[in-house]
């Protein structure tokens, strides 16, 4: 057993920390604060190497790797705080065209929340809607089974204009929303909905963990720079305890998700996706607190981090029914 | 990230199984809590029998006695072990998780020869002689004077929290023998025979009402220059030595037993009907997902232990910290574990009253955990200063 990053996994997170560094510095990512249309441009980019494709067969033009892949390079995503519907590009790649090469964009959501949300709603070029099928798992392969509420379990697609949605005012300047009214269900996907489910659960928690990552780096950053009393912060130990606290949340955040994308483990991802939330929302909120009154400005980047935690936290299983579902799992 | 084991693990962890399924049912009964002699005896009798299959000292390197298990074979016997309801290390704590490790590595060939196989074949138990009333936490504050005199120390002072005291043979001791050095310079670890004349051992009695450790009066105890462990003054860097030890992989099989208790708490719950409280259901599941990611951070460190030249940094979340080792894990390991038996607690409602319900017993002791081998508060400086690079100060 070698539970560690293999040397081509280290060079890919590597590589997509450099991608990313590099095309979603922090003035880009300030600049997308004021203007958050996404920029088309760096899609694209990201298409070509690979970000969107990186699980579909080569033969199919694709990078040919796995999940544990995604998740790394999820988790960098993350730390960078990148915007935009990744989860859904990453899940629909092989299922609707020019997805992969980052030429679409397609957003994903859930049938199931009240109220059901669409993120980047005038950025996609199309709407997939995931529905549970009857009772946990029913819906196999391409779906089709009756629904709980009289409906078809499934996924189904539409094109932008043909969903109706009424305007919802986001938490997260990064993420415009729309709540969806809505939505013909003419046009099914043939795809694995509780499989699409979990992983966009992995990859959501994933990127939880690299911003948890980050803001440690933040509150420790800012510690050890800023003084008061004649000493940096960092060397009192209501501070010190903090950042300690922050990294013991990443820490174990990070066994979770990385074990969930070996296994896969609907009880794995949904541990992963719980604490990865914790570690995400309460490292943010801890980062900010080292901050001071400057992490409550608007010009810190902290309440960046918080505020797209929180939205992550909202989806793809929330702490409830991850809580419940590995209650019920002590059980079998 | 690969968490498949190889066909050479998958075959020693049968072989295990097989072998405890023949010898846990030979097994004497287990003493009381009370009864010391009786439970040294039953642990060391435990400790032979792991020494003559081939057991004991798995991972210890073949010339320190040990049978040179990779780290996974090792944590593959902790698992096992546990699993099949095998008898906690116990007596044997110190000397097989503390004394043996560090004389492994930094004892002479002499020293180990003469301590190595008694701790492996169960024959000599080791307590712990670290601490003192005014130096817990703060070990380099320690002022247990030993004083040269010819062939040997000459050692005064007092210790406490001294674990197994009470039936110890020999004692991992922590003495200053340089006062005028600076406080972490001065310090000398020594192999203290416990029947020495000059040595009183004085049982404390724990809040969980047993005498799990004791206070110790060291009065000119004479002890051979020749059981000084590493070079004189040098005795705080085996020190670390024998903490990394401690916050390695010591609790690997408490973890097991954690998941084991929360299991039947769940099946409890659903018995007595608390199982209908969303709340408390939703306690268990949190600490489902808690104790597993506890047990994945444990393969990981061990695969970490196993795998990277050390300081490779392979964790890598980023700007070169290093792997979190040891000090994380305690510190999220010991809270939950207090959450486990308090959620114990709820589900047992008013049963939680009673003292010599076995979850209750290990509630009253699981509040050691956020003290013992260095509080919560000494692990986060730990993490923030040697992990994360913060700097030192109050």
């Amino acid at each position: 057993m070698d539970f560690q990053l293999t040397a081509d996994q280290r060079a890919l997170r590597d590589g997509t920390r450099e991608l990313l560094a590099g095309r979603f510095g922090r003035e880009r990512l300030r600049a997308a604060v004021e203007e958050p249309a996404l920029d088309r441009a760096l899609w694209r980019e990201l298409g070509a190497a690979g970000f969107f494709a990186l699980r579909l067969p080569e033969a199919d033009g694709g990078v040919g790797l796995g999940l544990p892949e995604a998740v790394l390079v999820f988790e960098e995503a993350g730390r960078a705080l990148l915007p935009g519907p990744l989860v859904a590009c990453q899940l629909l790649a092989g299922a609707v065209d020019g997805v992969a090469a980052g030429e679409k964009i397609v957003g994903l959501c859930e049938a199931e929340r009240d109220p059901v949300l669409w993120e980047h709603p005038a950025e996609c070029d199309e709407l997939i809607l995931v529905e549970e099928g009857a009772g946990r798992g029913g819906a196999g392969p391409g779906g089709g089974l009756r629904g709980a509420h009289g409906r078809t379990g499934g996924a189904y697609r539409s094109a932008q204009d043909r969903v109706v949605c009424a305007p919802f005012a986001s938490i997260d300047p990064l993420t415009p929303l729309a709540r969806v009214m809505d939505l013909p269900r003419a046009a099914p996907l043939a795809l694995d909905a509780p499989r699409l489910r979990r992983e966009a659960a992995l990859l959501t928690a994933a990127q939880q963990l690299g911003s948890a990552a980050r803001t440690v780096e933040m509150a420790v950053g800012h510690a050890r720079e800023r003084e008061q009393f004649g000493v940096p912060i960092g060397s009192f130990q209501a501070v010190k305890h903090l950042c300690a606290q922050m990294l013991v949340r990443a820490e174990i955040a990070r066994s979770a998700v990385y074990v969930a994308s070996v296994t896969e483990c609907v009880l794995d991802v949904a541990a992963a996706k719980l604490l990865a939330d914790e570690a995400a929302v309460g490292n943010a909120r801890d980062c900010l607190q080292v901050h001071g009154g400057m992490g409550f400005t608007w010009e810190a980047d902290v309440h960046l981090h918080l505020k797209r935690a929180w939205l992550r936290a909202e989806r793809w299983g929330v702490a409830r029914e991850a809580e419940e579902l590995l209650a019920a799992g002590l059980i079998d | 990230m690969d968490l498949t084991y190889t066909p050479e693990e998958e075959d020693f962890r049968a072989r295990l199984r097989a072998w405890l399924g023949e010898v846990l049912p030979r097994l004497p009964a287990k003493p009381a809590a009370t009864d010391w002699p009786g439970r040294r005896a039953y642990d060391t009798a435990w400790q032979r029998m792991l020494y003559d299959a081939g057991y004991a000292g798995l991972h210890w390197p073949r010339d320190a006695g040990g049978q040179g298990a990779t780290p996974t074979q090792h944590l593959i016997f902790l698992e096992e072990t546990e699993r099949a309801g095998a008898p906690y290390v116990g007596a044997n704590f110190v000397g097989l998780l503390h004394a043996g490790p560090t004389l492994a590595v930094e004892g002479s060939a002499a020293q180990r020869v003469r301590w190595l196989p008694p701790i492996l074949r169960g024959d000599e138990i080791w307590c712990q002689g670290f601490s003192e009333p005014d130096a817990g936490s703060d070990l380099a504050a320690l002022r247990t004077r030993a004083v040269r005199d010819g062939d040997s120390y000459v050692v005064s002072g007092s210790k406490i929290w001294t674990s197994h005291a009470e039936v110890a043979d020999w004692c991992e001791l922590l003495v200053r023998t340089d006062p005028a050095a600076p406080r972490h310079r001065g310090i000398s670890w020594l192999a203290m025979p416990m029947d020495a004349p000059g040595v009183t051992v004085r049982p404390l009695r724990t809040l969980a009402g047993s005498a799990e450790f004791a206070e110790m009066f060291l009065d000119e105890v004479r002890v051979p220059v020749g059981n000084r462990v590493g070079a004189e003054n040098d005795g705080w860097r085996v020190t670390m030595v024998t903490l990394s030890f401690e916050r390695g992989t010591a609790f690997v099989g408490e973890v097991v037993a954690c998941r084991r208790v929360l299991g039947a708490l769940a099946r409890a719950a659903r018995a007595n009907g608390r199982w209908d409280d969303a709340v408390l259901r939703r306690r268990l599941g949190r600490l489902h997902a808690e104790l597993a990611a506890l047990w994945r951070l444990i393969q990981w460190n061990v695969s970490e232990a196993t795998g990277a030249p050390p300081g490779a940094g392979r964790r890598g979340n980023g700007g070169g910290v290093p792997g979190a080792g040891g000090s994380v894990f305690k510190l999220r390991y010991s809270h939950v574990r207090q959450e486990l038996y308090d959620t114990a607690a709820e589900v047992l409602g008013a049963g939680a009253l009673d003292a010599d319900h076995e979850w209750i017993a290990d509630r009253l002791s699981s509040l050691s955990y956020t003290i013992a081998a260095g509080t919560s508060q000494i692990q986060r400086n730990i993490v923030a200063e040697r992990i994360l690079g913060l700097p030192k100060g109050r």
